[in-house]
C-alpha cells in the first residue's frame, strides 16, 4: 500500500464496510421450540439456500453475501465431516464448528483487505431442550452464545426485541413460527427507530424485510432440527406442509398480535430502555454497551460500537 | 485444525478452497493417512515399498494377513419395487471363527446399502468412508447422487485399494440401491480392481456365494414380493452355511440371525431382530422336514 493507514483506521473501515453489507440483507431468526430448533428467513429462491444442514444435529444459517457464506457453509460441512470421520459422529459439536468459524472469520477480517460481509448462526439440537445450543458468529469472528433465540442480519435489533417479547420456552412449532414471522415483520415496520437503535449498523441501512405478515410459503425458507429424529435431524419445511403450518400459526397468533400492535412502534424507539431490557441476554453486543461481567470477552469490547476498542 | 502428530500442519484454507464435492478426493490431499488401505505412506506402517509385509519375511506376512478376520457371505435379490440385501453373521480368521455376531450389511444412505466380503477391518473403513462420501456430496450439492453415480464412486474407492488387495488385504462390496425415477431396485458387484458390474435379479459374494447363488437360482422368480425375496435370501444363506464352513447359519441357541435390509420407495429399512428371527426360524423349521430345502420343479411347466 502506498500510504500509511493506521491499524485503527483500517479496522474501522473494514468494520463499517462489513456492517453495511450485513445490514443490507434481510433479517433471519433462529429459535427453540419444544420439538427442536426452528429457522426462518425470507428467501425468494427455493434453490439458493440461506439455511442448510451441517451435520446430524447441527444446522447453519447465514445472511450477507451469498458467495461468501456459501464458501463458509461448504467449509463447515467439510470440517464436520472430517471430524466425524476421524473420530466419531457424536464428536462433532456446534461449539467446535462455531469456534472453527470464529477462527476462520477472525483470520479473514485481520489478514485480507476485504472482510466477509456475513453473519452466521450455528445451531445444535440436543436430546433435551436445555442441551440446545445457538451460536452467532459475526464478520470479525466474534462468537456469542444465544440461549433460546437469535435474530441476525438487516434490522436485527428490532427483530430481536420483538422476538424477545414473543419468545417463551416450550412453544409448539406453529407458535414458534408465528413468533418468528411477527418478529421478522417488526424489522420492516420499525424504520424510524433504526437510526437511533443501531448506531453504525442501522444508520445506512435502506433494506428492510418487506411486509413479512404477507409472506407466502414460496417467499420463505423454513427448516427445523427435529429433536425426535434419529441420525440426521435437519428437515426443510416447504410446500403444502409449510402452508398448513403458516395458516395454523396465523390463526394462533392473530388474536395476540392485534393486542400488541398499538404499543409496538413505541417500544424500540427508546434505545436506552431496549438496552436495559436486554441487559442480561447480550442480544447484539455490537450496537449497545455490553453488560459488565467477569467472563472473558468473546465479542467486541465494551463501548465499541464497531468492535474496535476506543482509545 | 492445528498441527498433527505426524508434524504436518493442516490449514483451514484447505476447507475453503473450491473443489469437486468428493470427500475421498478431499482426504487424498488433506489427510491421506485417514483413507482405508494405507494409501498414505505411513512411516513404520504395515505397507513397505517393496511390497512385503513385516513380521518374519514374506511368508510371515502372508500368515499374518490370512489370520485377519474375514467377512464371508452376502446375498442380494431384487424384488417388486425394491431390493433385499442380507448377510450371515460369521467372520473367520484362518480356520477359526473370529466373531459369530458380526454385521456385514450397512446402510450407505437413504436409498442404498452395501454388504462387504473380505478383510473385515478394511471393509468397515470402506463402509464408513462411503457413507460420509454420499452424505458429503448431498450436503455440498443439495441433491443426492444418482444410483449410477454412487456405484461408480464406490468402484473408484475399491480400485484405490488395489495395492492392499494384492498383498492380501482384499475387500469386495456388494452394492444395492433403489432408483426413484424407475421405481426399481438394482444390484452392483465389484472385484478388487473396481467395477461396477450391474447384476440382474440376484447376486451373492463371499466364500459361500457359490452355494447361495445356486440356491437363489432355483428359488428366485421375477417381481417377487419383498417378503418372498427376504425368505429366498435367508434360504440361500442357509444353503451357503450348509456347505461352506466360513458362513454361519442361524444360531438358535444364542439367537443370532442374519442381518436383513430392504430398500423400497420408503427407503432403507433394516429388519428388526425379532423380524429376521422369524424368517430364520421359519427356514429352520422347514428344514426339519426337508433338510435340503424347498424342492424346485424338475420340469418347467409354465
Amino acid at each position: 500500500m502506498p500510504f500509511y493507514v493506521s491499524p485503527e483506521q483500517a479496522m474501522r473501515d473494514k468494520a463499517d464496510y462489513a456492517r453495511k453489507g450485513v445490514a443490507r440483507s434481510r433479517s433471519s431468526v433462529v429459535l427453540q421450540y419444544a420439538g427442536g430448533i426452528l429457522m426462518v428467513t425470507p428467501n425468494a429462491s427455493s434453490v439458493l439456500h440461506k439455511i442448510s444442514e451441517l451435520y446430524d444435529r447441527i444446522a447453519f444459517a447465514a445472511v450477507g453475501r451469498y458467495n461468501e457464506y456459501e464458501t463458509l457453509r461448504k467449509a463447515g460441512v467439510t470440517y464436520a465431516d472430517v471430524t466425524g470421520y476421524q473420530f466419531d459422529r457424536g464428536d462433532v459439536t456446534a461449539r467446535g464448528v462455531a469456534n472453527w468459524y470464529a477462527q476462520t472469520l477472525g483470520g479473514i477480517a485481520t489478514e485480507s483487505i476485504k472482510p466477509y460481509e456475513v453473519e452466521i448462526v450455528v445451531a445444535e439440537v440436543g436430546t433435551q431442550p436445555d442441551a440446545d445450543q445457538i451460536y452467532r458468529i459475526t464478520w470479525d469472528g466474534s462468537v456469542t452464545d444465544e440461549p433460546g433465540f437469535v435474530a441476525f442480519g438487516g434490522q436485527a435489533d428490532l427483530v430481536a426485541a420483538e422476538l424477545k417479547e414473543r419468545f417463551s420456552d416450550g412453544m409448539s412449532l406453529s407458535e414458534a413460527l408465528g413468533a418468528a414471522l411477527a418478529a421478522l415483520s417488526a424489522g420492516s415496520t420499525g424504520s424510524p427507530a433504526a437510526s437511533s437503535a443501531g448506531s453504525s449498523a442501522g444508520s445506512s441501512a435502506p433494506g428492510g424485510n418487506g411486509d413479512q405478515a404477507g409472506l407466502t410459503a414460496a417467499q420463505l425458507e423454513v427448516a427445523i432440527l427435529d429433536r425426535a429424529r434419529a441420525h440426521r435431524t435437519f428437515r426443510r419445511l416447504r410446500g403444502v406442509r409449510l402452508e398448513e403450518l403458516l395458516a395454523e400459526s396465523r390463526d394462533a397468533t392473530s388474536g395476540a398480535a392485534e393486542g400488541e400492535e398499538a404499543e409496538a412502534p413505541g417500544t424500540p424507539a427508546a434505545p436506552g430502555d431496549a438496552a436495559a431490557a436486554e441487559g442480561d441476554t447480550a442480544q447484539d453486543a455490537g450496537s449497545k454497551s455490553a453488560p459488565e461481567t467477569d467472563e472473558p470477552p468473546t465479542g467486541p469490547a465494551p463501548g465499541g460500537a464497531d468492535g474496535i476498542p476506543r482509545l | 485444525m492445528g498441527g498433527y502428530f505426524d508434524g504436518t500442519v493442516r490449514r483451514p484454507a484447505a476447507f475453503m478452497a473450491a473443489r469437486v464435492p468428493s470427500f475421498t478426493d478431499f482426504l487424498t490431499t488433506y489427510a491421506p493417512d485417514l483413507l482405508p488401505g494405507f494409501r498414505g505412506s505411513l512411516p513404520g506402517g504395515l505397507m513397505l515399498p517393496g511390497g512385503t509385509l513385516p513380521g518374519g519375511g514374506p511368508d510371515g506376512g502372508v500368515e499374518l494377513v490370512k489370520n485377519l478376520p474375514h467377512a464371508t457371505t452376502i446375498v442380494a435379490a431384487s424384488c417388486e419395487h425394491g431390493v433385499v440385501l442380507a448377510g450371515d453373521r460369521r467372520s473367520t480368521a484362518g480356520n477359526m471363527i473370529a466373531k459369530r455376531d458380526v454385521e456385514k450389511v450397512f446402510r450407505s444412505d437413504e436409498f442404498s446399502a452395501m454388504g462387504i466380503a473380505g478383510v473385515a477391518s478394511v471393509g468397515l473403513e470402506f463402509v464408513r468412508l462411503f457413507q460420509v462420501e454420499l452424505e458429503h456430496y448431498e450436503k455440498m450439492e443439495g441433491r443426492s447422487l444418482s444410483l449410477e453415480g454412487k456405484a461408480n464412486r464406490l468402484a473408484t474407492m475399491i480400485r484405490g485399494n488395489i495395492g492392499g488387495a494384492m498383498q492380501g488385504l482384499a475387500v469386495v462390496p456388494l452394492f444395492v440401491g433403489f432408483e426413484e425415477e424407475t421405481g426399481t431396485g438394482r444390484i452392483f458387484s465389484y472385484d478388487v480392481a473396481g467395477g461396477p458390474y450391474e447384476e440382474h435379479r440376484f447376486h451373492s459374494i463371499g466364500s459361500g456365494s457359490v452355494f447361495a447363488k445356486s440356491a437363489l437360482k432355483k428359488l428366485y422368480y421375477d417381481d417377487m414380493q419383498v417378503q418372498d425375496a427376504v425368505l429366498a435370501c435367508v434360504q440361500a444363506l442357509y444353503d451357503a452355511a450348509d456347505d461352506d464352513s466360513a458362513t454361519g447359519g442361524p444360531d438358535l441357541t444364542r439367537r443370532i440371525f442374519p442381518v436383513i435390509a430392504t430398500i423400497t420407495e420408503d427407503g432403507f429399512r433394516r429388519l428388526p431382530d425379532a423380524e429376521s428371527a422369524e424368517y430364520a426360524q421359519q427356514v429352520v423349521a422347514s428344514r426339519m422336514q426337508s433338510p435340503d430345502g424347498p424342492l424346485a420343479p424338475l420340469r418347467t411347466n409354465r
